[in-house]
């Protein structure tokens, strides 16, 4: 009896490790069969198109893996993105007109990155305050704030395209497209994405403010009565995530040099499925910054890969959608099992 | 065959993965008894009843019923033999209303449209039975958590054929008097021939209702006993291994020369529908102090916390701290003023489910540990380790998850996180609910222990003994009105119980009037 448990507990250890270490094999999986089946696919090149992509729904990603560890859900990261194209595509080709003045301001690259982030975070900010002090859920809030967002960015424009926003040497504005650029053979995107993640991820484990939400996502009512200001707390991340889609936006507008309304339509779904894959609990309190990166990737394999295979755009949605009910459905049987098991230590220690 | 058994279990074994929760165990329930069953937690009562009722199937072992094999797949089937289970957790739906609670799964229809003047009628009528009128168009979540337990029994009374019924601590969350009607439905039920099987933590009650006795101890089966053999430390013995009960400590401090650490004067809460929920409600606290505060279901316990910790935002009344009176805005801002609370409900309201057991203990006093805004990693595992070991909270690695403790140990874990705030008034909501003795003279212990040290304490309690014997002094409140304060001597049960019914009567005559 005793031998069989030990032997059962051993084996339940060696489906745990390979449970929790499987995005990683997931995307090790993948990397090898692509490269088999595809030529050029494992190559420096490749890898490079691939992080690039991988930056865009990675920093999503990021901002709504916060805010799925609250327990609630940003589906206005996507629009959020695309107003912050227009914004700063706008800033940079038309300058700010203030009519009453008759004076038309030109800001410099950085400014324009500065106001286009604090536009990200005053959506969030808004998406914060509709959820937590008007008590509106989530999911519909978001709807309604992506609606706006996707609104604001076609009336910027009136639905065109902001084309070359590379600014001008005489009205000091150039340097926009830095974004788009690359440091060393790194997409910027890319650098930008890995401190967005190590940042995240040390808030996330070793702050109070991290600790926070994830009792938050795991316990409101308790968190509320282990005094946790739960709603400013709520709000924040709301707020990180606006930053994370306007941060976005600019790269997405600087890797094309051009801003387009519709950009980032779709997007959320993105950054949902690389949060789920990477292990965040839909239901709120578990989640981590680096597995949301590994997912990124695992949808930017899959979309490339595929692509590059030549796989038709339709098939590959199917499969991208296969691919996160699969991730939804193990990530279960593993918290079975670990319930599983710490019942069994529970009942050992007795 | 015995004619009087009405079920029997044949060495039944339940093993799940890694350990053995029930071996071995043979068990009779008796026809027209309430058949007592007890043990610590874990010690497999509610295993041995999951089977019986069919929610769970036995790893090997056969069941008898009126002395014909019989085997349940599914909890219909048992009830189809006329098995019926009320659960120590409420398993409810608080979004429909009552008759939609106590008719679900089995919907009388005309046609295919619901019958529900027939649900709401028959509910009516039992609740009528049950002495517990209780509008069958409620919303059950709107009700008390005494009340909804009602509609959980009321469930069971539906049903005509009833031959077993088994009641999983029916009586944690109930009032004195709810507690009553119920012993008293239950003694007409058993001389109607129906079986009860009774599971309770509370003593007391089992020498009072119970017919027999049976104790299992880590899965296996210890003694039967007839009650009227049997008195309190026999079972207490047979369960833990020891003798263990609380007795009444002797305090030697002159509490007229004590400072006042707080003082509640006037405090109204007013109820939705008109009236109070607490009544212009008067009572102090000194250094030190134990004050316990008894009332039954629905009496203002809990809301006098809620107010103190400033989640009743609508509360009136005045709150003077050493002295100085003090604005209660948030919980958080009463935390920082050294309030803390251990709420009545662990799992809901005390613990995040998904931290492990160290971040739950100091999941309070995050921002003691910080530096600027990164957590002092090293500063927190002392206070926490310092915090196991304070308040003995048996665990192998702080750093499992909290659901792997057993229920007594859960809850020294959220005493810690309210003890770890450094607070000098600490309120404790039921601190005892739901877990077994051993545990529960060990929380009293810290109570006592942290109380010597000079911790200011407010204790509510629906278990008379266990606030007769903890308390230093006891108010006693019924229907938001103060009815009685006590110390020293005069603090007893007989005391206590007559205060806690006052208030109705004079809730009533004031109506007449």
């Amino acid at each position: 009896m005793e031998k069989a448990n030990t032997k059962k507990r051993s084996s339940n250890d060696i489906i745990m490790t390979l449970l929790k270490g499987r995005t990683l094999i997931i995307l090790g999986i993948l990397v090898v069969l692509f490269s088999i089946i595809t030529n050029n696919f494992f190559s420096l090149n490749t890898g490079l198109t691939i992080a690039k992509h991988v930056a865009l729904y990675g920093i999503l990603g990021l901002g709504m893996t916060y805010v799925l560890i609250t327990g609630g859900i940003d589906l206005s990261v996507g629009a959020v993105a695309g107003l912050a194209g227009m914004i700063a595509g706008g800033l940079i080709n038309q300058g700010l007109t203030l009519s009453a003045f008759g004076v038309t301001i030109y800001f410099s690259a950085p400014l324009v990155f500065f106001i286009t982030a604090c536009v990200g975070i005053l959506f969030g900010w808004l998406n914060g305050i509709i959820i937590t002090k008007l008590n509106v859920v989530p999911f519909i809030a978001t709807l309604g704030t992506m609606n706006i967002a996707r609104g604001l960015a076609n009336l910027r424009s009136g639905g065109a395209t902001f084309s070359n926003i590379v600014g001008k040497e005489a009205l000091g504005n150039t340097g926009f497209d830095f974004l788009g650029k690359s440091i060393l053979g790194i997409p910027v995107g890319v650098i930008i994405l890995v401190i967005l993640a190590i940042v995240a991820g040390i808030i996330l484990k070793y702050t109070s403010f991290g600790w926070h939400i994830l009792a938050i996502g795991g316990n409101e009512r308790a968190a509320k009565l282990s005094g946790i200001k739960v709603n400013r707390e709520k709000t924040y991340v709301y707020m990180f995530s606006g930053l994370c889609s306007a941060i976005v936006g600019m790269i997405a507008a600087a890797q094309l040099v051009a801003a387009h309304p519709a950009t980032g339509e779709g997007w959320e779904m993105n950054a949902i499925s690389s949060a789920v894959l990477g292990g965040t609990s839909m239901a709120g309190g578990i989640g981590t910054a680096g597995g949301t990166i590994i997912g990124a990737f695992i949808i930017g394999v899959i979309n490339d890969g595929m692509t590059m295979y030549g796989v038709s755009e339709f098939w590959q949605k199917i499969i991208k959608g296969i691919v996160v009910i699969l991730a939804v459905v193990i990530d279960q049987f593993q918290r079975n099992l670990q319930a599983k098991m710490a019942l069994q230590a529970r009942n050992e220690n007795k | 065959m015995d004619k009087n058994v009405v079920l029997h279990a044949e060495a039944v074994d339940k093993i799940y993965p890694g350990t053995k929760a029930l071996d071995n165990v043979s068990y009779d329930v008796e026809r027209g008894k309430v058949n007592v069953l007890i043990g610590e937690n874990g010690a497999g009562k509610s295993t041995l009843m999951k089977i019986i009722a069919g929610i769970e199937q036995p790893s090997s072992g056969k069941l008898y019923l009126d002395g014909e094999e019989v085997s349940f797949k599914n909890t219909t089937e048992a009830r189809n033999h006329g098995i019926g289970i009320i659960h120590q957790e409420l398993s409810l739906f608080p979004n429909l209303n009552v008759y939609q609670n106590i008719f679900m799964g089995r919907e009388y229809t005309q046609g295919i449209k619901l019958n529900n003047k027939k649900h709401a009628k028959l509910t009516q009528k039992v609740l009528e039975k049950l002495e517990h009128p209780i509008d069958e168009n409620t919303i059950v979540g709107d009700l008390r958590v005494g009340q909804q337990q009602m509609i959980e029994i009321a469930r069971n009374f539906i049903q005509d054929d009833l031959k077993i019924l088994i009641m999983d601590e029916p009586t944690s969350s109930l009032s004195q008097q709810e507690v009553e009607v119920l012993f008293k439905l239950m003694r007409e039920f058993t001389a109607q021939g129906i079986s009860i099987v009774y599971i309770s933590h509370r003593l007391e009650e089992i020498l009072k209702i119970g017919d027999n006795v049976t104790i299992l101890r880590d899965g296996k089966y210890v003694a039967r006993a007839e009650v009227s053999d049997i008195d309190v430390p026999w079972i207490v013995q047979q369960m833990v291994g020891e003798g263990k009960s609380y007795p009444k400590k002797e305090r030697k401090i002159d509490w007229s020369k004590q400072e006042k650490v707080l003082e509640v004067k006037d405090l109204s809460l007013p109820k939705s529908g008109g009236g109070f929920l607490l009544d212009h409600v008067n009572f102090d606290l000194k250094k030190g102090e134990i004050l316990g505060i008894y009332g039954l279901m629905g009496a203002g316990r809990t809301e006098i916390f809620e107010c103190i910790m400033g989640l009743r935002p609508e509360h009136t009344g005045e709150i003077y701290k050493n002295g100085n009176k003090i604005e209660v805005k948030n919980i958080s801002q009463q935390l920082d003023q050294g309030f803390a609370l251990v709420p009545e409900d662990r799992q809901k309201e005390g613990l995040v489910q998904t931290l492990n057991i160290g971040k739950n203990i100091s999941l309070s006093s995050l921002k003691n540990y910080c530096k600027f805004i990164f957590l002092n990693g090293k500063e927190e595992n002392e206070s926490i380790d310092k915090q196991i070991k304070d308040i003995m909270i048996k665990v192998a690695d702080k750093k499992l998850p909290i659901l792997s403790l057993s229920g007594g140990n859960q809850q020294k874990v959220v005493i810690g996180k309210g003890i770890l705030t450094n607070p000098e008034i600490l309120l404790l909501d039921e601190p005892s609910r739901g877990i077994d003795i051993g545990a529960k003279t060990e929380v009293f212990d810290i109570i006592n222990q942290y109380a010597e040290l000079g911790l200011s304490i407010i204790v509510i309690s629906s278990e008379l003994k266990e606030i007769v014997s903890i308390a230093d002094r006891v108010i006693v409140l019924s229907n938001g009105i103060k009815t009685g304060e006590f110390s020293e001597d005069q603090i007893t049960e007989d005391t206590l119980v007559l205060s806690s019914y006052k208030g109705h009567h004079g809730h009533e005559s004031k109506k007449e009037s």
